[in-house]
C-alpha cells in the first residue's frame, strides 16, 4: 500500500481539510485498484474535480447530494417537473413551501448552499430539448428517470454519439430505477456493453386489459376505473382534456367507476385506487431511492477515479438488481449485449417479432405499444417495398390510413423485414416478421 | 352530465403527502411508524446513521433522538449532508438533529450531546425508545450494555458499520418476532383448492360446465377456468379410480386433455379461458400443503401453551394449528385471481370462495374465543386480526431473533450454533463472509487497542499513513485467528487449498478496510442507510420479511449477502 500525499492522522488544514475522508481513497491504493488506471494523489483529485457530470430523473435529489459529496464540482441537472406534495415523502431537498416550483431549480440551489464549492447548473425542461453537442460536454450521465421513453431516448442518443476515432465521445450511462422495495442500477458503455434497448424485455409493460372486458364484462374494480378513464370520459366529457392532477376530474372518474362497479356487484373501488390506476402510480419510498441512487453514484465515483473496479467494464458484471421486501437480496450479473439490438447492435440483423397473420395492421400498430421487445406508442412502419403506415406526417398518414383495416398476412411475408420509427426515439427499429 | 356527482371525501393532506408509501404499508403501517421513537447512537464520521434517519424522518416516524458527543469539524462537511459551515465547532448531535427535523414538520427530533458511556449509565435513560440504532466504532462495553437492554426490553437493536467501500449491519430482534403481513408476491398467493374442493365449489363448476360441448361459442369461451379444471378433473377421476393426476407425467397428460377440449374454430384460433386453464394445471394441481416453516409455527412452544398474557399472534397460531390438525389444510384465503369470465359468473365464483373463507374464519374465531376463556384472557382479540392471519396463513413468518456477537476485548469470538453453517459458507465462491470477518477483526483491533475504560477515545486503524502497513498486518492476523477459531468451533476440516484462498480473500478485504482509515464514503453510507432504513420500517410496521440477522454490502463488486450469526 502506498500513500501519495502525506496527510496527518485526523484533521488537515487547508483546502482539502473538508475532503479528509474522501482523500483516504484518492491518495491510497487498495488491493483491487488497477495500477495502470489509478493514479493516486493530485492527478486523480484534479481529474475528479474537472469531470462534468449530468444528472436527471426522479432520483435527482439523491443523485445531486451523492455526486456533490463524492467530490464532483461541476454538475448539470435537467428536470421538467414541478414539485408536488406527494414528492415530499422522499425528495428531501423540497419543502411544503416549494410545492409548485421547478424541481431542478430548487434542488440545485439547495445543494449549492449545503455543499460549498460545488456548481450545479439546472435546466427546467425535457432531456429531449438538448442536442448531442450538449451531452458531449459531460464525462458521464447519471440517470434515475421515471419513464422508459426518456431512458430509451438518452440511451439511443448516447449510442449515436459514439465516434470510434474519438474516445471522448463515449459517455458512460449510469441508470437506476425503483419500485416499492425493489430497484436496479446498471452501467452502460454505449456501443461496448448491453444498452437500455438490449435490456428492454426486463422492463415489460403491464399487460393492458382488453377493451371488450372493460366495455362488456368487467370483473375487477380496476376494470371499472379503466372503463371510466377510457370510455366514459370520452363519451361524456370529450370537450374537456383530462388532467389527472385535477381533483375534480379524478372525483368524476371515481364516481363513474363506483356506479359501474355497483351495477356489476364488484367491490373495492376507492378514490385512492382510482388515482393509482389513472395516473399509473408506482409506489416509492425514500429508502429504496437512497439505495439505488447511491449505487449509481458509487459506480460514477469509481468510474471517475478508478479507486476500485466499476460495474460495466466489458465482459464483467454491469447490472445490479435489488430486492428488499423479503430479507435483502441482490443479483449482480453481466447483461449480455444483443447483436440484434436495434440501437447498439450490428445494424444488419433484424429482431424477430411475432405477428398473428390474421390481425389487422391497426391491431398490430396498437400491439407494438405493449410488446416487451418493442414498446412503441406512435410507430410508423415501412418494409423494403412499401410504407405500411406512417403517422409522423399528416399527408402520409392520410395516404397510408387505408392499410389499417388490412390483415397482416396480406401486407407482409414471413421473414420480411419491417423498419419501424417512432418520433420518441432518434433511431429506427428493424424487425423480422415471424407468423405465429 | 346534468346530475353532478355528490362531493367526495378526497384524501387528507397527510394522505396526499404520504400517498406513495401508503400504497405499500397502508394506514396500519403508518400508525406503527408514528408511534415509534428511534434512538441513534452515533459515532465515527457519523454518516450512515444520519442517512438511515433521513429515510425514516421523510416517511414520518413519530420521534427520533440522536446521541452524539462529537464536535462538528471540517471533515464532517465533506461527507455529511446534514451539517453546514456555520455549525463548525458546535455539537454534531444538535445540528444534525436540526437539519433532519427540517425534512418533515410532523416528526419530533431530540438530541443528546453527553458522551454515550455516561449517558447510558443514568437509570431508565433508554426507556423511551422503541428501537435502537448504534453505529461503529463503539466501545464493546457500551455495545454489550445496549445488547443486554435489547434483551430485557425486547426491543430491536441494530448495529451498523460503514467503512470505505464496505458495510455491514446486524440486527438483534426479540426471540419471537412474528410477521403476519409478509406481502408475498401475488404469483405465489393463489390458493384455489382444486384438489380439495368443497361441495359449493363443485356445485358451481357443475353448473357452469353443464352441456359444455353444446354451448354457443360465446358461452364456451367464457366458462371460468376454475370451473373448467374442476370439470375435467371429475372426468379424469372417472377414468382413474377416483384419483386426481398424481405426478408430472399425469399432470401433463391431463393438461393435454384440457388443451384438446378448446375450440380452435374461433376468430383468434383458440380460447383464452382454456389457455388460462392449461397454464394453471402445473401450478394449481398441488395439494394445498403448508410449508414446513408454517407448520413449525404451530408446533412452537409459545403456540402449544397459551397463557393469559400470550401475544395474540400465538393464540391465533394455536387456533389455526387446530384447524390444520382437523382438516389437513389451512383456512381458505378467499382471494380469486382475475380470469376470462362474464362479470356475473366471476362475482359468483368470488362469492363461493369468500363464503368458504368466512366459514373457515368463523371456526378459527370460535377456537380463539375458547382459548381466551381457557387462559382467562381479559381482552378479546379483534376479529379483523384473526381474519388477516387466516388470509395470509400460508405465508406467515417467524423470525427467531438473537443477539449478534459483540467482539470481546479478551477471549475468542464465539459463533455457537451458527458455526457450522458459517464455516460451510466460507468456501462458497463469491462469498461475502470474508468481509464480515474483516469487520470483526477491525472491531477486535479497536477493542484491544483502545483503553479499557468505556469513556476513553477509540483507536481507529489506518488513520496515519505511517502505521498503515503494520495495522493492516495486525488486523489480518486477528482475522485469521477468527476464521481459524470458526473452523475449529464448527469441527470442519476445509480443503487446504480452499482455506488458503479464503485467507487470501480475507487479507484483501482487511487491506481494503484499513485503507479507509475509518473514513466513510458518502455513497456507501447512503446506500447502507437505505437498506437499514428499509429494515427498520419492516421491523417497526411488522410487515414484509426482515433480515435475519446480518447483512454485508460490498461496494467494490456491488453485491449484498445475508448470514445468520
Ligand atoms: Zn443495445
Amino acid at each position: 500500500m502506498a500513500e501519495a500525499t502525506i496527510t496527518s492522522s485526523s484533521t488537515v488544514a487547508g483546502p482539502r481539510a473538508k475532503w479528509t475522508y474522501l482523500d483516504k481513497f484518492l491518495n491510497r491504493t487498495g488491493p483491487f485498484t488497477d495500477p495502470d488506471s489509478f493514479q493516486p494523489g493530485k492527478t486523480v483529485i484534479e481529474s475528479l474535480e474537472r469531470s462534468k457530470v449530468f444528472g436527471a430523473g426522479g432520483l435527482g435529489c439523491e443523485i445531486l447530494k451523492n455526486l456533490a459529496l463524492s467530490g464532483f464540482k461541476d454538475i448539470h441537472v435537467i428536470d421538467m417537473d414541478t414539485i408536488d406534495v406527494s414528492n415530499l415523502n422522499r425528495q428531501f431537498l423540497f419543502r411544503a413551501a416549494d410545492v409548485g416550483s421547478f424541481k431542478a431549480d430548487t434542488a440545485a440551489r439547495f445543494v449549492e448552499k449545503r455543499v460549498k464549492g460545488v456548481k450545479i447548473t439546472p435546466y427546467c425542461g425535457k432531456i429531449q430539448d438538448k442536442d448531442e453537442a450538449y451531452y458531449m460536454q459531460f464525462a458521464m450521465i447519471v440517470c434515475g428517470l421515471d419513464s422508459i421513453e426518456a431512458r430509451r431516448w438518452i440511451n439511443a442518443t448516447l449510442v449515436g454519439m459514439v465516434d470510434e476515432q474519438d474516445p471522448d465521445s463515449l459517455k458512460p450511462l449510469i441508470d437506476g430505477g425503483t419500485e416499492g422495495f425493489k430497484g436496479q442500477a446498471k452501467v452502460i458503455l454505449p456501443t461496448m456493453t448491453s444498452c437500455i434497448e438490449c435490456q428492454l424485455d426486463m422492463h415489460a409493460p403491464r399487460a393492458a386489459v382488453p377493451l371488450c372486458t372493460l366495455a362488456t364484462i368487467p370483473r375487477q374494480p380496476q376494470h371499472c376505473i379503466e372503463w371510466a378513464h377510457i370510455i366514459a370520459w370520452e363519451e361524456h366529457r370529450k370537450e374537456i382534456t383530462l388532467d389527472t392532477d385535477d381533483p375534480e376530474h379524478i372525483t368524476w372518474l371515481y364516481q363513474q367507476a363506483l356506479a359501474r362497479a355497483q351495477e356489476f356487484n364488484i367491490p373495492g373501488v376507492t378514490y385512492s385506487m382510482t388515482q393509482g390506476v389513472v395516473k399509473n402510480i408506482i409506489p416509492a419510498i425514500a429508502s429504496t431511492n437512497a439505495i439505488v441512487a447511491a449505487s449509481c453514484c458509487n459506480e460514477a465515483f469509481k468510474l471517475a477515479t478508478n479507486t476500485n473496479p466499476f460495474l460495466g467494464f466489458p465482459e464483467t458484471d454491469n447490472y445490479m438488481m435489488y430486492t428488499g421486501d423479503e430479507s435483502v437480496y441482490t443479483y449482480t450479473f453481466e447483461h449480455q449485449k444483443k447483436d440484434d439490438c436495434p440501437v447498439c447492435g450490428l445494424g444488419t440483423i433484424a429482431r424477430p417479432l411475432e405477428v398473428s397473420p390474421n390481425m389487422t395492421l391497426q391491431d398490430f400498430v396498437e400491439s407494438l405499444a405493449e410488446k416487451p421487445e418493442a414498446q412503441l406508442k406512435k410507430p410508423s412502419i415501412r418494409t423494403g417495398e412499401k410504407s405500411l403506415y406512417i403517422q409522423s406526417l399528416a399527408d402520409l398518414e392520410r395516404q397510408t390510413r387505408h392499410n389499417l383495416e388490412k390483415k397482416m398476412v396480406d401486407l407482409v411475408e414471413e421473414g420480411e423485414e419491417m423498419v419501424i420509427t417512432d418520433k420518441a426515439f432518434p433511431t429506427q427499429f428493424k424487425y423480422k416478421v415471424v407468423f405465429k | 352530465m346534468a346530475d353532478l356527482p355528490p362531493p367526495v371525501q378526497g384524501p387528507t393532506a397527510k394522505e396526499k403527502k404520504y400517498d406513495r408509501q401508503l400504497r405499500l404499508w397502508g394506514a396500519n403501517g403508518q400508525v406503527a411508524l408514528e408511534k415509534s421513537h428511534i434512538l441513534l447512537i452515533n459515532s465515527g464520521p457519523g454518516v450512515v446513521g444520519l442517512e438511515t434517519l433521513k429515510n425514516l424522518v421523510l416517511p414520518g416516524i413519530g420521534n427520533f433522538t440522536i446521541q452524539d458527543s462529537a464536535v462538528v469539524s471540517e471533515p464532517d462537511l465533506g461527507v455529511n449532508f446534514f451539517l453546514e459551515e456555520e455549525h463548525l465547532g458546535g455539537s454534531r448531535a444538535e445540528h444534525t438533529c436540526g437539519l433532519l427535523k427540517e425534512l418533515n414538520p410532523d416528526v419530533n427530533g431530540n438530541f443528546v450531546s453527553e458522551p454515550v458511556e455516561s449517558w447510558i449509565s443514568h437509570p431508565d435513560v433508554l426507556f423511551p425508545y422503541t428501537l435502537i440504532l448504534a453505529t461503529a466504532p463503539i466501545h464493546p462495553l457500551v455495545l454489550s450494555t445496549l445488547s443486554a437492554y435489547a434483551d430485557t426490553a425486547q426491543i430491536p437493536l441494530f448495529y451498523v458499520h460503514s467503512v470505505g467501500f464496505y458495510s455491514h449491519f446486524s440486527v438483534h430482534l426479540p426471540p419471537a418476532f412474528p410477521v403476519v403481513d409478509t406481502h408475498p408476491s401475488p404469483e405465489t398467493t393463489s390458493d384455489l383448492r382444486l384438489l380439495k374442493p368443497w361441495p359449493e365449489l363443485l356445485e358451481y363448476a357443475t353448473q357452469k360446465t353443464a352441456n359444455l360441448q353444446g354451448m354457443s361459442p360465446d358461452d364456451h369461451g367464457h366458462v371460468p377456468f376454475v370451473a373448467l379444471l374442476l370439470h375435467f378433473l371429475e372426468e379424469w377421476k372417472k377414468e382413474h379410480n377416483g384419483e386426481v393426476p398424481q405426478n408430472y407425467k399425469e399432470k401433463t397428460a391431463f393438461r393435454e386433455t384440457v388443451s384438446k377440449a378448446a375450440r380452435t374454430n374461433t376468430p383468434e384460433g383458440g380460447e383464452e379461458n382454456f389457455d388460462e386453464a392449461v397454464a394453471a394445471v402445473l401450478k394449481s394441481l398441488n395439494p394445498p400443503e403448508p410449508s414446513s416453516s408454517v407448520k413449525d409455527i404451530f408446533k412452537a412452544p409459545e403456540s402449544l401453551l397459551i397463557r393469559h398474557n400470550s401475544p395474540s399472534f400465538w393464540v391465533i397460531a394455536n387456533a389455526i394449528g387446530l384447524f390444520y390438525t382437523k382438516y389437513g389444510v389451512l383456512p381458505v384465503p378467499g382471494a380469486v385471481p382475475d380470469m376470462k369470465a362474464r362479470s356475473a359468473d366471476y362475482i359468483e365464483l368470488q362469492n363461493v370462495y369468500k363464503s368458504k373463507a368466512r366459514k373457515d374464519l368463523a371456526e378459527v374465531v370460535e377456537s380463539v374465543r375458547f382459548l381466551e376463556r381457557n387462559a382467562n384472557r381479559t381482552a378479546q382479540i379483534e376479529e379483523k386480526n384473526v381474519e388477516a392471519f387466516c388470509k395470509n396463513a400460508a405465508h406467515i413468518k417467524l423470525v427467531r431473533g438473537r443477539p449478534f456477537p459483540v467482539i470481546p476485548r479478551e477471549g475468542e469470538v464465539k459463533f455457537g450454533g451458527q458455526a457450522r453453517t458459517l464455516a460451510q459458507q466460507l468456501s462458497f465462491p463469491d462469498s461475502l463472509l470474508p468481509i464480515y470477518i474483516a469487520f470483526l477483526a477491525w472491531d477486535k483491533f479497536t477493542a484491544t487497542h483502545s483503553p479499557q475504560a468505556a469513556s476513553s477515545a477509540l483507536i481507529i486503524p489506518g488513520l496515519s499513513p505511517t502505521d498503515l502497513a503494520s495495522e493492516t498486518e495486525n488486523i489480518t492476523s486477528l482475522a485469521f485467528t477468527i476464521v481459524s477459531d470458526l473452523v475449529k468451533e464448527a469441527s470442519a476440516s476445509p480443503d487446504e487449498a480452499d482455506f488458503a484462498t479464503v485467507k487470501t480473500q480475507i487479507g484483501e478485504c482487511v487491506q481494503e478496510l484499513v485503507r479507509a482509515g475509518g473514513a466513510e464514503l458518502h455513497n456507501i453510507a447512503a446506500l447502507t442507510g437505505g437498506i437499514v432504513s428499509q429494515e427498520i420500517i419492516k421491523v417497526v410496521t411488522e410487515q414484509y420479511v426482515p433480515v435475519d440477522n446480518t447483512c454485508v454490502f460490498d461496494g467494490v463488486r456491488s453485491r449484498t449477502a445475508v448470514f445468520r450469526v
